[in-house]
């Protein structure tokens, strides 16, 4: 019954779906204020209908339905509660679900903080969020009901895939989807701008917090995505360039350069054209992504279970809203910029640099992740692009966006004075020049031109960004007036900015400085790494909630002292019966030890693998510290207040229909 | 006119990936299709007393099936299973793989039983040799034990009308 009525609040959510996105459309252009105003209602009504939906998905996990297909083929009585409930989305359906809630989530955002924004402009970005609405809910209904019954009940379920049994992938979807998803708000208030032919700075300064917070999502998701896969495949990687992954990186990399490039959009009026186009590029690649994941077209270890009449609708779907959007660019996009002159010296360039910068890597990420695909549909063959492919391009492409991100904060609006910027910059250049230095002398038997340029780019961003932070704190009133002085999107720069620089540290120093060995173990035995002394005592068997595992010790000293005592599995789950390795880790600021354990040899020995892994908390602190500083420039108060303020102007900028 | 270049390119793109649609990245030609299909002898499911090897599929066109009880895919095709054993053309042989005796004899009871031999592949080695990487799979074999055809994934009607049945009566007429 509740499936049932599950399956029905989402066909009633279609229906509002569809009631927001033609009536506030229609209505923009007839000027019918009753049409303009039903999208909010209409959002807020598909938001609650798809919540209902979605709890009642939830419902039938927590209770153990087996009577639902869904949730016979992804859950198990066994299953500990936490993992019932995020085994909702850890599928096809229930994550086409989950973000289609967001989605809902997002529209009744939008309609509640849009209230300040002229009513029109509002109605057509509510409307264009219902319009992709639409696409998502009937492809849930037409092709992936996750509330279809079983006529034979079975007695237990088929279990969560035990690969997504883990805390991290517990929230690394949600957060990902939140940030997807999102990038649908700056897509909408692109698409609103196009159609009303108004693309200006307040177009910009309403879509910035929206994008930025889109981007906090994607930043979040991202980096529990790269910390779950380090945890759980056992082989110690955090980024492995599966389509999946890039999926996922793209709109990642096109929403930094939208953030950015909305900057010089809302402050210098410059890069319209360029700025809507990337709004459209971000969504689109989003669904995209969706599209490589859901359809088969592509091999990877998160591919979800494929149809290929799933993979056509989402190709309709893709070509309908990236097809229009690109159409409506081209009819009615800007032409080139005439506002906001600026001279080759400037922050203007130095940003465009970047988002040129940040716009090739996409295209080389998409051109690796679709060249199987393309090799195979013009029938060269099959190939597959691995790591060093990837791995090459974005150290290529590495250094200038860390250049030009080091300088450009520092740099002035409009026009700057290269000498005066060598200036301001030559002590952050001097110092991560000399580490660049340091760090390539033959010091250390690994040294190569790869570590100077890791800590050279990584030293000159974050002293850089050091340098442009001194010296606007430097002030005769003081330090702490000045540094209250300063905003709060300021110091989410600064953070972000740190945040990429901790990355790029810790990245370069897990690459080239990480060990790993692979042994043989008997209990009593022990492996030597980076001067810590791996020693094996035996394995012992113990049982889960739902699964047998084989648990090793193995304690690790330095010098005698003992550092840690860690706990490798190899798990068996009892429905879904393929080994799982479990990993032990010894975290810290500068390195983590890293226990896995393979097969065993017979007679209580194990091939044990133990990795070494220098700065490797750095990448994910990086993209943490990241995240934070977009939400503290979120929750700038120039927003509030701008918000505010456009009430009383929005009469004056009132636009004429198209 | 460069404001029309997005949308070109995502013209060819949405073309590229409509082809990608049709084709299947994990169709990987078997390098047992045209050999002879690999020796083995296992545990009858429903006996463990008596054997199935090889040799019970040699002499005549013979179809081997991969499946499990814990296999979402397997539910899916049964029915299509069923209905290619009722047309009586060829004998199919069900490779039972890592699966639990019982469940396994309890599934046949229940959704009926299109299998002329039940093989219990319990550790998996026998579909290690014929390069099984997930159920359900399919293969048919010629009078002579020369593996002709291999399906990776769920069969269905369309399918079995279209390619399985016309190469069963091509074997079949070779003979």
């Amino acid at each position: 019954m509740i499936a049932e009525l599950g399956h029905f609040a989402l066909i009633l959510a279609l229906c509002m779906a569809v009631v927001q996105g033609v009536l506030p459309l229609a209505g923009s252009f007839t000027r019918n204020a009753n049409w303009i105003a039903s999208g909010r209602p209409a959002a807020y009504g598909q938001c609650v209908f798809v919540a209902v939906s979605f709890a009642a998905l939830t419902y039938a996990f927590v209770i153990d339905d087996f009577s639902v297909e869904y949730v016979a083929s992804n859950s198990n009585t066994l299953l500990p509660i936490v993992y019932k409930v995020s085994a909702v989305w850890s599928a096809h359906e229930g994550s086409l679900l989950l973000w289609v809630l967001m989605l809902g989530g997002w529209g009744a955002a939008v309609a509640y903080f849009s209230r300040n924004l002229p009513d029109i402009f509002a109605a057509r970005v509510l409307a264009i969020m219902g319009l992709v609405g639409i696409g998502f809910l009937l492809f849930i209904l037409l092709t992936s009901n996750p509330f279809a019954r079983l006529t034979l009940m079975p007695a237990e379920g088929r279990d969560m895939n035990p690969l997504l049994q883990d805390p991290g992938l517990a929230i690394h979807p949600p957060m990902l989807y939140m940030g997807y998803v999102g990038l649908s708000v700056a897509f909408s208030f692109a698409i609103a701008a196009l159609i009303g032919g108004r693309l200006d700075s307040t177009w910009a300064r309403w879509s910035r917090p929206w994008t930025t917070i889109a981007w906090v999502f994607l930043t979040i998701g991202i980096t529990l995505g790269s910390w779950w896969a380090y945890n759980e495949l056992g082989w110690g990687g955090w980024w492995f360039w599966d389509p999946v992954e890039n999926a996922s990186f793209m709109p990642w990399l096109i929403a930094t350069a939208l953030i950015h490039s909305l900057a010089i959009t809302e402050k210098r009026g410059a890069f319209k054209s360029w700025t809507v186009l990337l709004a459209i590029l971000g969504f689109s690649l989003s669904l995209l992504g969706a599209f490589l994941v859901r359809s088969g077209v592509l091999t990877s270890v998160h591919a979800f279970a494929t149809d290929p009449a799933r993979g056509l609708f989402i190709l309709l779907f893709l070509c309908v809203v990236i097809g229009g959007s690109l159409a409506l660019y081209a009819w009615r996009g800007p032409g080139v910029s005439r506002g906001g002159q600026f001279h080759w010296m400037s922050r203007e360039t130095l940003l465009l640099g970047n988002n040129l910068v940040l716009v090739s890597v996409t295209g080389f990420v998409l051109l690796g992740t679709l060249a199987p695909l393309i090799y195979d549909a013009l029938g060269w063959g099959k190939i597959s692009v691995g790591f060093p492919w990837f791995n090459t391009m974005f150290i290529g492409f590495m250094p200038f966006l860390g250049i030009l991100l080091g300088a450009g904060p520092v740099t002035r609006w409009k026009s700057d004075d290269p000498v005066g910027l060598l200036k301001r910059l030559r002590w952050a250049a001097l110092a991560s020049l000399a580490l660049a230095l340091l760090a390539w002398l033959p010091l250390y038997t690994q040294a190569s031109w790869q570590v100077a340029l890791g800590i050279g780019l990584s030293a000159w961003i974050g002293l850089a960004t050091l340098a442009g932070f001194v010296r606007r704190v430097r002030d005769p009133r003081g330090l702490v007036s000045a540094l209250r002085k300063q905003s709060r999107s300021y110091y989410g720069m600064v953070l972000a900015h740190l945040g990429v620089a901790a990355f790029v540290l810790g990245v370069t120093l897990v690459s080239l400085f990480g060990i790993e060995k692979d042994v043989g173990l008997k209990p009593g035995e022990s492996v030597t790494l980076a001067g810590y002394e791996f020693k094996f005592a035996g394995v012992e068997s113990v049982r889960g909630p739902n699964y047998r595992a084989e648990r090793g010790s193995v304690s690790v000293t330095r010098d005698g002292a003992l550092v840690a005592t860690l706990h490798p599995e190899k798990r068996r789950y009892f429905v879904q019966t393929q080994p799982m390795t479990e990993a032990a880790i010894d975290v810290g600021a500068t390195r983590d030890l890293y226990v896995s354990l393979g097969e065993p040899l017979g007679e209580g020995a194990w091939s044990v693998r133990v990795y070494y892994k220098p700065f490797v908390r750095w990448i994910w602190g990086g993209g943490f510290l990241a995240a934070l500083g977009g939400l503290l420039a979120v929750s700038d108060k120039r927003y509030r207040l701008s918000l505010r303020r456009k009430i009383r102007v929005k009469v004056a900028g009132a636009e004429v229909p198209a | 006119m460069k404001r029309w270049l997005p949308l070109g390119i995502f013209a060819v793109l949405a073309v590229l990936l409509g082809i990608g649609l049709s084709l299947d990245p994990r169709k990987v030609p078997s390098p047992l299709i045209g050999k002879s299909m690999p020796a083995f002898e296992l545990a009858q499911l429903h006996d463990a007393e008596r054997t199935v090897s090889d040799a019970d599929l040699r002499g005549e066109v013979s179809v081997l099936n991969v499946w499990g009880t814990w296999c979402a895919g397997c539910r899916a095709e049964h029915d299509v299973l069923l209905r290619l054993a009722r047309t009586g053309l060829v004998r199919i042989i069900g490779l039972n793989w890592k699966d639990d005796r019982q469940a396994a004899q309890q599934w046949l009871r229940e959704l009926g039983n299109p299998y002329a031999l039940s093989a219990f592949d319990q550790d998996g080695r026998v579909a290690i040799d014929w390069g099984v990487y997930g159920a359900p799979e399919t293969f048919i074999m010629d009078a002579t034990g020369i593996v002709r055809y291999k399906h990776i994934g769920v069969l269905n009607d369309e399918l079995l009308d279209q390619e399985i049945l016309p190469l069963l009566k091509k074997l079949k007429s070779e003979t």
